[in-house]
């Protein structure tokens, strides 16, 4: 096949793409939905308990998948969005923006199911463990892209702004890693390590990772929707639009 | 270029000295908030002594980020924000210039004024050393930073609040290195190794913020 046949830019187009969109959106739910029932069988029916920590640790089919994708979202919408003020381009702007919300849903999923699990695990929900605390800091970061955005009223400047914000973040993040990582070790007072047990057996992995993908089509699916109504809400004005209006009715 | 330079820190020192309440409202702001953490916690020496690194940075740190709305706001709105970014000379040169004048007017009495209420805090004389060497090599940072969020939000509704939310988790790593070396070096480990890294967030800042700062100039102004 030749490589130039491929309409590489088609899908850039909002109009294209939010038909395109429209079609992929039932069939991520689906996969989510799959991997959902699939990971969550394995997670409470197939998985051993565990002999150190019982059945409390099967909190960590969702826990972890989360902290990843809060981690993994962030940069994919830092890499969006700085697509979109190198190129301009409108669509990826608005997939960052649509992504945002969610990174910051799993980033308080995470937060709120890992103290969840401290209370029986540490004895306390909130230690100022590094990751925790990074955990945290993200999410400051996610509501800081959010709240810039909201504040600015021209779609085209929100979309630069942030994606500046964003883009900063995504410079600062490891550095806010490592700087938090040395500083509670040089705190550290109680002694803890998210890292009890070092093997983990197979099923539990295997459920985390079919809880891992089950997040990431919920993502694609939800981000895919909140694009469209993001794309219709900016495009109102246009031709396709109300002619898709007028088919409505 | 260096001449733009030397113009626009010295146009901005002299505005701030023509207006010099300014300049000591976000001073006596720092003391201040300083002062009301003993009333908060009580007047016990071993607490205040183990508190007072984190204090004094914490409060330099909001001292700094509410002098931010100065920084770019009144040229943006007598449009002299807009002639600088038409003049022949890299804005970044410009947005330097700036953040330099910044620091010189509300970072350096920072520093001055923080060994004076380390002593309030009954700090040894050689954290009294440290924690200003960290705040000499922090300040400009924080300023630094911060100018990313003021060119951001210059003009928004609600900017002041905005600035805080945006700038002040960016801030993280310089509270925890600055404030770990007073500590450390209380501690008998040495703070060369928390004031090199101080040093090489300034370097990294000094290099990467007047660009970014100036890219959101230019979205903010367009």
């Amino acid at each position: 096949m030749n490589f130039r046949d491929i309409a590489w830019f088609k899908y850039s187009s909002p109009a294209s793409f939010y038909f395109l969109a429209g079609k992929m959106i039932p069939w991520f739910w689906a996969a989510a939905a799959v991997f959902a029932v699939a990971g969550l069988y394995i997670g409470f029916f197939v998985a051993p308990t565990d002999f150190q920590q019982g059945e409390a640790y099967r909190i960590i089919f969702i826990h972890v998948p989360a902290a990843w994708m809060s981690m993994f979202l962030y940069v994919v919408m830092a890499g969006w969005a700085g697509i979109g003020l190198a190129f301009n381009t409108r669509l990826s702007s608005m997939m960052a923006t649509a992504l945002a919300p969610t990174g910051a849903l799993f980033t308080f999923l995470a937060l709120w199911t890992g103290s969840l699990w401290g209370k029986p695990m540490w004895g306390t929900w909130w230690v100022w463990d590094a990751r925790l605390t990074s955990e945290l800091i993200l999410l400051f970061l996610y509501i800081g892209f959010m709240s810039l955005q909201a504040a600015i009223d021209d779609p085209r400047r929100a979309d630069r702004a942030g994606a500046v914000l964003a883009l900063v973040g995504v410079v600062n993040v490891p550095i806010i890693y490592f700087s938090v990582k040395w500083w509670n070790t040089l705190h550290q007072g109680a002694s803890i390590s998210l890292m009890q047990a070092p093997t983990m057996a197979a099923t539990m992995l295997t459920g985390m990772l079919v809880m891992a993908l089950a997040c990431w089509m919920y993502s694609i699916a939800v981000a895919l929707m909140r694009v469209r109504c993001i794309i219709v809400e900016r495009e109102r004005h246009a031709q396709w639009v109300s002619e898709m209006r007028g088919q409505l009715k | 270029m260096l001449e733009m330079l030397r113009w626009v820190i010295r146009r901005d020192l002299v505005l701030a000295m023509r207006r010099r309440s300014d300049v000591l409202t976000t001073l006596f702001f720092f003391i201040i908030v300083v002062s009301l953490f003993p009333l908060g916690v009580g007047p016990e020496m071993n607490l205040l002594r183990t508190m007072a690194p984190g204090v004094v940075w914490v409060a330099a740190l909001l001292a700094s980020m509410l002098s931010l709305g100065r920084l770019f706001s009144s040229d943006y709105l007598d449009g002299t924000l807009e002639q600088m970014l038409l003049a022949p000379q890299p804005l970044s040169i410009v947005v330097l210039g700036k953040v330099a004048a910044h620091w010189l007017v509300s970072g350096v009495p920072l520093v001055v004024m923080a060994p004076v209420l380390g002593l309030q805090y009954d700090l040894a004389a050689d954290a009294l050393l440290i924690l200003t060497a960290s705040l000499v090599l922090g300040t400009p940072v924080l300023s630094m930073i911060g100018a990313i969020g003021a060119a951001l939000t210059l003009g928004l509704r609600g900017g002041g609040v905005l600035v805080s939310l945006l700038v002040l988790p960016l801030y993280i790593p310089v509270l925890i290195f600055g404030a770990g070396a007073v500590e450390a070096s209380a501690s008998g480990l040495g703070a060369e190794a928390y004031l090199s890294l101080l040093a090489a967030f300034l370097v990294g800042a000094l290099v990467l913020t007047p660009w970014a700062t100036s890219a959101a100039l230019r979205i903010s102004l367009d």
